[in-house]
């Protein structure tokens, strides 16, 4: 039997820490660290980013976390995997050949992975399942269209001893379970070697996730360390046996606990996550701590991939504005629910502003405003107001109306913030594999 | 003897979204609480706890074998992480929600 592949996990989303990253590439532990970057919104924002900037539409991390890593992993021998091309792999390719270049360091070798961009392939009457429309229907206009990749489709690059891969969508399991199936020749129909991949892929697509992020909840669920949590990594063996665990002197756990939460995060039905590779079944897992911080993760199955792709189509959505005022002190639950009383009236009254409007009273009821009446025994209000709308000028007259609220308000009101930022709106269509014709170009620096 | 007792005691959840759909996954600490909870933390009471919330319909898949129930909702997160105008656009707080509502035990 061969030594189990180990892959780090060096970011789980577009903002993800950094020095974490690097203390797994200089650890020495991990063969391959995989970057996963990309969410539905990102990717809807780096295609508008394209459109304004040729050069742009990449992750913007890009540049530091390549400047940081790339020396580290050329004396670890660590090979980069990353989705961070985002909208535009070219120009990420690139701009990672720079940064090597500045860095001095020679013959790096820099795969980039196109195909996933299947913008051409939608018409009006492309059908987004999820809401029952077509893409005609939806009525804005389309900004880009991405099928997730998978594993298949990075297999050239790993044979080509790539140092760097860099990809556009990619399925999130599957960028971590790539080098499993390189290294140790997994068939791409077998099925239950993929399932066990993919759930290594999934422990490390959300990064501390599975080692204490988003789970600490004192005191029923104490982190220790979480200002200096680990990222994860996985060992993956040969017959599928995954070991989820992390560097010992990183904060933060890997416990049964944090690995069931992991386990059904984000997914539906257990027994049926789709990836592009396979159908995997988590319904039958067994979890067990072998150590401290070392879970082990069997009975995972796998039966044969989806049919088509799932592809992310982005819309262009207007403009969303956010701003907000606090009260505090006596009486400022009442000062705050005139403020927004104001707000009402001279937005969707005096103004007839043509957009989606809300208010919400943060320190009262915000999140959970919608679900639960709750009247919180507070003297320390912000009114928070959220407009979006096709129409920008609509967007700063709202915004316009939080700021007058200094003068023009109730007593006592200070703190207003605003920005309005442009917003994407996404739906799912599922094509047929076909429309994805995958290449792998070559970089080097 | 029963007590009511609210279900962060003796539980743990994550929240996730995909689109318009929430999932939230509800883990039992002390697998001798897991047959109570299961018994009346069922689909119809989530939906019926937080109505104006969650307008679509609320499936349960359980692991037994791990103490958790998955809660997937339909029409749950106002419309969705790039539609919805909550502050939390993604319904990463409803985890929350579900480990307020409380259950008794035997």
């Amino acid at each position: 039997m061969e030594p189990p592949i180990v892959v780090g996990c060096g970011a789980g989303f577009s903002a993800d820490r950094l020095d974490p990253a690097c203390a797994l590439a200089e650890s020495g532990r991990v063969g391959y660290l995989a970057l996963e970057c990309v969410g539905e919104r990102t990717l809807a924002q780096g295609h508008r980013d394209r459109m304004l900037d040729p050069a742009a539409g990449f992750n913007r991390y890009l540049e530091p976390r390549l400047r940081a890593l790339l020396p580290i992993c050329r004396r670890s021998g660590t090979r980069i995997i990353t989705n961070m091309g985002a909208a535009n792999p070219v120009a990420a390719a690139e701009k990672a050949r720079g940064v090597a270049q500045d860095l001095g360091i020679a013959g790096l070798k820099i795969a980039f992975i196109l195909g996933d961009e299947v913008t051409d392939s939608l018409s009006a009457d492309t059908y987004l399942p999820e809401i029952g429309k077509t893409v005609g229907d939806v009525g804005l206009r389309v900004v880009g269209a991405n099928a997730y990749l998978g594993v298949e489709h990075m297999l050239p690059a790993l044979a080509g001893q790539a140092d760097l891969i860099i990809t556009g969508r990619f399925a999130d399991p599957s960028l971590f379970m790539a080098p499993a199936v390189h290294e140790f020749g997994w068939a791409l129909n077998d099925w239950d070697r993929l399932a066990c991949g993919t759930v290594a892929g999934h422990f490390l697509e959300c990064g501390m996730q599975v080692t204490g992020g988003y789970f600490a909840d004192p005191p029923y669920k104490p982190v220790p360390d979480l200002a200096y949590c680990g990222f994860p990594i996985a060992e993956i063996g040969e017959d599928g046996d995954v070991v989820v665990t992390k560097l010992a002197e990183a904060g933060g756990c890997v416990t049964m606990q944090t690995v069931k939460e992991q386990l059904l995060y984000e997914v539906h039905d257990p027994s049926t996550y789709l990836t592009p590779d396979v159908t995997a079944d988590f319904s039958g897992a067994r979890i067990e701590e072998l150590a401290q911080d070392r879970v082990r993760v069997t009975g995972i199955h796998g039966r044969s991939r989806p049919e088509s792709l799932k592809v992310t189509v982005g819309f262009d959505g207007g403009f969303q504005g956010e701003a907000g005022i606090s009260y505090a002190g006596p009486g400022a639950q009442d000062r705050a629910r005139l403020a927004r009383n104001i707000l009402v009236e001279r937005i969707t009254s005096f103004h007839d502003c043509r957009g989606r409007l809300r208010i919400d009273l943060i320190g009262m009821n915000s999140l959970h405003a919608t679900a639960v009446e709750r009247i919180a025994d507070t003297e320390d209000v912000r009114v928070h107001l959220a407009f979006a709308s096709t129409e920008r000028e609509q967007v700063e007259i709202a915004m316009w109306e939080v700021e007058s609220l200094l003068c023009c308000g109730p007593a006592g009101g200070g703190g207003f913030r605003g920005q309005i930022v442009p917003k994407v709106v996404t739906h799912s269509a599922f094509l047929p594999r076909a429309v994805v014709e995958a290449q792998t170009h070559w970089v080097e620096s | 003897m029963t007590s009511r007792v609210q279900l962060r005691e003796i539980a743990h959840a994550r929240a996730g979204d995909k689109g318009n759909l929430s999932n939230v996954s509800v883990w039992i600490f002390d697998p001798r609480h897991y047959h109570a909870v299961k018994a009346q933390l069922t689909a119809d009471r989530v939906k019926e706890a937080y109505p104006n919330l969650i307008r679509g319909e609320v499936v349960r898949y359980e692991v037994d074998h791990l103490q958790g129930l998955n809660f997937v909702m339909e029409d749950a997160i106002e419309g969705g992480v790039n539609s919805s105008l909550n502050l939390d656009s993604h319904g990463k707080s409803w985890s929350f929600l579900l480990l307020a509502l409380d259950v008794e035990l035997v």
